[in-house]
């Protein structure tokens, strides 16, 4: 920190005391709000059950595919500065130059330039909850390969489901040498593609979205974008590279988001009351009890219908979901895995929650199955996003 | 230079080092009268030369300079036959003068000329560059003079290796740099030639403005990053260009790496040196770039940070985005803005204030004061709010309890604290983010980590209403409080004391500035008062309660009293209209303290308290000792503001019943012996039966267990040689010199207390000393 070299006039004494009571600057409306959230209980004591038709219509049936059948790593971003939807090709450059930088340390890259790494971004039409909701936008970083450079940014669109199952955080970026003294940081583990795949290999993939954001857009300008959530798929030295960029660029600030037992509770039982029309996988929960030498990890499996059994029985108000019923679920299960095992579960710490409409790890990790719940899951998430960011 | 003739040098330097001042003043006399054409017809003598040897000396080395310099002018004379001798004879002149003073400006074209046209030999030209040193300024057309030359090629690789090093080291000094940045194409293509490269690039690196970026030289620049691999100066160069144009090229520069040039000024550092003590007068600070590697850390850790807040950079990058879509306007202001690296002084900062260009990341403010102040002024809510989601999201993330216990990154987690503290400091004024990280991480903190800093963020929140905060904070506080330790608790009553302070001050300069307020929070001063004196009974209910649970600690009472020291000087120092006293539970223990200092302290605070009687608000007191002050009651009316707000304002009767009742039973133990009469009631038959016969005195001046001691010493070093000490003997006379003998103890507290609330006026004063002394 340099030194505070004090001029002959403060201007602070002249400047300072109006803003508290002007009082209605945006920063203290937002302290008020703030004041609000922490002095009652952290989330509202009721949520309606995800709907399945919220997708706007103009969504794009691929694109929701694409999303789906991932593991996603989930972030909280603060409002984007200065970013607008028209500059997104420009964007790509940048950051596609930025990364092919990072990767070879000290050596000089032009913008623009032709690199086997490509940066797209494109928005994700019809994905949000209102219309008021900013567009969500998906960032991909493809790999390619040497013989055909950057053809079909769109073509690549067409096989990446078929990529999602495989796992590409094993990959790092590979960067073919723009000049002779290149030097590889990246590690070349798959490096070498097969012949069949040249369109090129996603190796990561991001997406911003703001889903029923409204409590937040309320409260910032319109030099802001606000989209308080971000989810990434890929290697995690990918993820700080590009999450740097955006840092630097929009003066956002990313931050994990873990999912506390609480929230897992919520979500375990939102996920159960959905309906679902065929069930793909058994209703599980994980609890990890923290003893030593080794912590223990007790999965609970149930069968999705004798779930959504006890949920009904449980549940009363139509259509939402209140406090009550969500730990009187909780406390259901509990019992019943007492009575056989005589351990109390309520002692332990909820880790991670999977149904057929989605899972959720308390790492802030989360994998959409349903298309249909895929808006109403992304809502309870961007309330969670906007919680640690307000 | 051979290390022997440098060693001639510097001594030449040192002998005529005490005549310097006047030969500058003969030089500039030349100066004046000559024009740079016209060098030969020298006047030796300037109008008001003073006489004296040393002038003479001066004068005969310039004659011998201006003879060298001619000689050099006319070229090598092939006929002479001595023709060697002459040449290193005028050479050792123009280097020792070069050395000892710098050469003017004129002399500095003509030997750069002959230095770069190649007359002389090759040894002969090093020589002369080697010795270019200005007096004071290099002129702008001279370097362009003797770039022409470069273009003929007249001279060798070496020399032009030597020229640009010299150009390098000398930039600061060159005049004007205008012409010099017309010629940056020229510059730019001797970039190909690899001896002069390193050179090149670093002139370039000095020379570059934002406009000679193009992408023609982007291209060549990566071309040759190409050729030759990667160069740490091409790598500076490179990272310069993007700095100015991030849209055209991306580098990021290695984190270890600090040096990127060849030093060229060692050739020259001693002369250096002395020009820029010639120059010292109002020189503009060169730019200079800092060089710092990009902040990607996909690190172990996490990848938010290698240093937690980010390097200042101006935020060229968004606005380049939107190229074309801008607006000419736009492009004017852009160009009319006032980059962030060139702000060095308040006064820069002032006059360009509405054209400052914003750092990228806002979090950098917080290791600029210069932009702190910016920060503090602005009232662009943008700005606000960046930084405001920047600073909360930091210490949220880096919070070391409030998400994963992370301890061991507790030391960068305290340095962040303190850097914040620090510019809350500066500011004097707390930061909206700081206030909500308080609210969420409060009630999970263990009250020992970072202890200091985080009690430092609480008397920094800024002013609010105190019944809102208090469940978000002092409540958890409060559970702290009371099961921690004791010095815990002082701690947290200091850190009290300081936010009641901050928040007074905000208060006070509030009433001078907006005398109406239309707030939603507090809407009238009356308002604000209200969550003031909410603090202060908080604070008395928190230290009657520690009081107790500490059983009366004379240490915890210091704190608590110094809270209170505070709280009676709201009206007499910060002009607000505010009285409050302290709990009973703290005026008797203080009171009835076995410690000398706790009691002077409490006399203290007693007497400040009386001083805002004494300012006029309190009008209606019927008291025992006489009548009460009236006389500064005009003190208050000097201030016309307070007076409107406090017509307003009513004191409520209890506060000064009960100022009166406290003062009435000070006086009553300390002076007037009668102590359990009117302030503390105790039943006379109560008092009976404990079997104490002279009760009445027992708490007076003398007898007061903390006095005692005082007493016994007072009455030893009367008569040293007494066996027993009498203490009724200090009556009359000896009274007041009892008294004295207490005040030089350093009691002041209690001597400002006698003063004002017993010999005020000489009635009652009569009167007190009286009763004491027939007792």
């Amino acid at each position: 920190m340099d030194s505070y070299d004090i001029p002959e006039s403060t201007p602070s004494a002249s400047s300072r005391p109006e803003d508290y009571f002007v009082g209605a600057t945006p920063l203290q409306k937002r302290l008020e709000s703030i004041r609000k959230q922490t002095s009652f209980i952290p989330t509202p004591p009721r949520r309606k059950i995800p709907q399945c038709s919220q997708l706007q219509e103009d969504a794009d049936p691929q694109n929701v595919a694409f999303l789906l059948h991932k593991q996603w790593t989930l972030y909280s971003l603060t409002p984007l500065y200065k970013f607008s939807y028209s500059h997104l090709k420009e964007y790509s450059r940048l950051l596609n130059a930025f990364i092919v930088a990072e990767k070879q340390k000290g050596l000089a890259v032009e913008v623009g330039e032709d690199f086997n790494i490509k940066v797209i971004f494109s928005t994700l039409l019809g994905m949000k909850g209102t219309q008021r909701d900013p567009e969500a936008f998906l960032v991909q970083g493809l790999i390619l390969s040497p013989r055909l450079k950057c053809s079909g940014t769109i073509l690549t669109y067409c096989n990446l489901c078929l990529l999602g199952s495989s796992d590409p955080s094993t990959l790092a970026f590979q960067v073919a040498g723009t000049t002779g003294a290149c030097h590889h940081t990246g590690i070349l583990s798959k490096s070498q593609l097969p012949s069949e795949n040249r369109e090129g290999k996603v190796l990561w993939t991001g997406w911003f979205c703001c889903i029923f954001g409204d409590s937040l857009l309320e409260t910032v300008s319109e030099d802001f974008t606000c989209l308080p959530l971000f989810l990434a798929n890929g290697a995690e030295s990918n993820t700080a590279i590009i999450g740097t960029w955006f840092q630097k660029t929009f003066d956002c600030y990313f931050s994990p988001l873990a999912i506390n037992a609480f929230n897992l509770s919520w979500m375990a039982a939102m996920w159960t009351a959905c309906k679902v029309d065929h069930y793909v996988a058994t209703t599980e929960f994980l609890w990890s009890v923290p003893c030593s030498p080794q912590s223990l990890d007790i999965s609970y499996a149930i069968h999705p219908e004798d779930a959504k059994a006890l949920w009904d029985s449980i549940h009363k108000t139509p259509g939402e979901v209140t406090q009550e019923e969500v730990d009187l679920f909780m406390d259901c299960l509990y019992s019943h895995f007492h009575r056989h095992f005589k351990i109390h579960l309520s002692a332990t710490r909820l880790v991670r929650v999977s149904t057929s409409v989605a899972s959720a790890h308390t790492d802030g990790k989360i994998k959409i199955l349903c298309h249909k719940y895929l808006i109403g899951v992304l809502a309870y998430l961007t309330e969670l996003a906007v919680f640690q960011i307000e | 230079m051979s290390p022997q003739k440098r060693v001639k040098n510097v001594k030449a330097q040192n002998r005529t080092s005490q005549d310097s001042n006047s030969f500058q003043t003969t030089l500039s006399a030349w100066k004046v009268k000559q024009g740079p054409s016209n060098s030969k017809n020298i006047s030796k003598h300037g109008q008001n030369n003073p006489v004296g040897d040393y002038e003479h000396a001066d004068d005969q080395a310039e004659d011998a300079l201006q003879m060298a310099v001619g000689y050099f002018e006319k070229g090598p004379i092939k006929t002479s036959q001595n023709k060697d001798k002459t040449l290193e004879k005028h050479l050792k002149t123009v280097e020792n003068v070069a050395w000892k003073n710098g050469l003017a400006s004129e002399e500095i074209d003509i030997l750069l000329n002959i230095a770069l046209s190649g007359k002389f030999g090759n040894a002969v030209n090093t020589r002369i560059l080697k010795c270019m040193i200005p007096a004071t300024v290099i002129s702008q057309d001279s370097v362009v003079k003797a770039v022409s030359w470069l273009c003929v090629d007249k001279c060798s690789g070496s020399t032009k290796v030597l020229f640009y090093r010299w150009l390098v080291a000398m930039f600061d000094f060159i005049d004007r740099k205008e012409q010099i940045n017309l010629l940056y194409g020229f510059f730019f293509a001797s970039l190909q030639d690899d001896a002069l490269c390193p050179y090149v690039c670093h002139l370039l690196y000095l020379l570059t403005k934002k406009e000679n970026v193009k992408p023609f030289r982007v291209r060549k620049l990566l071309d040759l990053q190409a050729k030759m691999g990667m160069q740490p100066h091409l790598q500076a160069l490179l990272s310069l260009y993007k700095f100015f144009a991030p849209a055209l090229i991306s580098v990021s520069l290695p984190v270890r790496k600090k040096i990127y040039f060849k030093n060229s000024e060692n050739l020259w550092k001693m002369a250096l040196l002395a020009v820029k003590q010639r120059n010292r007068g109002p020189s503009p600070e060169p730019l200079k770039l800092m060089l710092g590697p990009a902040n990607v850390r996909p690190l172990k850790r996490k990848w938010n940070s290698l240093s937690v807040i980010p390097v200042l950079n101006s935020s060229s990058y968004t606005k380049e985005c939107g190229k074309k879509e801008m607006s000419l306007s736009d492009y004017l202001n852009r160009s009319g803005s006032f980059p962030l690296e060139q702000l060095k002084s308040f006064p820069q900062l002032l006059q360009n204030i509405h054209c400052l260009e914003l750092p990228s990341q806002m979090g950098s403010v917080l290791n600029n004061s210069l932009l702190l102040h910016y920060i503090n002024c602005v009232r662009d809510e943008p700005v606000l709010l960046r930084f405001y989601y920047w600073l909360s999201q930091t210490l949220q993330e880096e919070c070391i309890w409030y998400k994963v216990n992370n301890y061991e990154h507790g030391k960068e987690f305290t340095n962040f604290l303190d850097t914040i503290i620090r510019a809350e400091c500066f500011l004097q004024e707390g930061f909206y983010s700081c206030e909500a990280f308080l609210y969420k991480s409060l009630p999970l903190w263990d009250g020992l980590c970072c202890r200091s800093q985080f009690l430092q963020l609480v008397s920094w929140i800024p002013f609010s209403s105190f019944s809102e905060v208090k469940p978000l904070l002092f409540d958890h506080l409060a559970q702290l409080f009371f099961t921690s330790t004791i010095y815990f608790k002082c701690s947290v009553l200091q850190s009290l004391k300081e936010l009641l302070q901050n928040w007074l001050l905000w208060l006070s300069m509030d009433i001078h500035m907006k005398p109406v307020t239309n707030s939603p929070l507090e809407t009238t001063l009356g308002g604000s008062m209200n969550s003031v004196s909410k603090l202060i009974h908080y604070v008395g209910w928190l230290s009657t309660t520690a009081m107790r649970l500490e059983s009366n600690s004379t240490f915890l009472l210091h704190f608590i009293l110094d809270f209170y020291e505070k709280v009676c000087d709201i009206y007499i120092n910060y002009d607000l209209p505010l009285v409050v006293l302290f709990p009973p539970g703290i005026f008797y223990s203080a009171l009835l303290s076995l410690d000398t200092s706790i009691l002077n302290q409490l006399c203290f605070i007693m007497h400040r308290a009386s001083g805002n009687w004494k300012c006029g608000l309190l009008l209606d007191m019927t008291f025992d000792m006489g009548p009460w002050y009236r006389k500064n009651l005009t003190a208050a009316k000097k201030n016309e503001l307070v007076q409107k707000t406090k017509s307003e304002f009513n004191f409520s009767s209890k506060t000064y019943q009960e100022f009166n009742h406290y003062l009435t039973s000070m006086v009553g133990c300390l002076w007037t012996s009668k102590p359990f009469g009117k302030g503390i009631y105790i039943d006379p038959e109560i008092l009976e039966k404990t079997g104490v016969t002279e009760y009445k005195n027992s708490l007076n001046v003398i007898h007061h267990p903390s006095f005692l001691s005082y007493a016994v010493s007072f009455l030893l070093q009367e008569s040293p040689e007494e066996r027993t000490v009498n203490m009724s003997s200090i009556q009359g006379k000896k009274w007041s010199w009892y008294l004295d003998y207490l005040f030089s103890q350093g009691l002041q507290g209690l001597k400002l207390f006698i003063r004002s609330s017993v010999h005020h006026s000489s009635v009652p004063r009569a009167e007190g000393i009286n009763y004491n002394n027939q007792y």
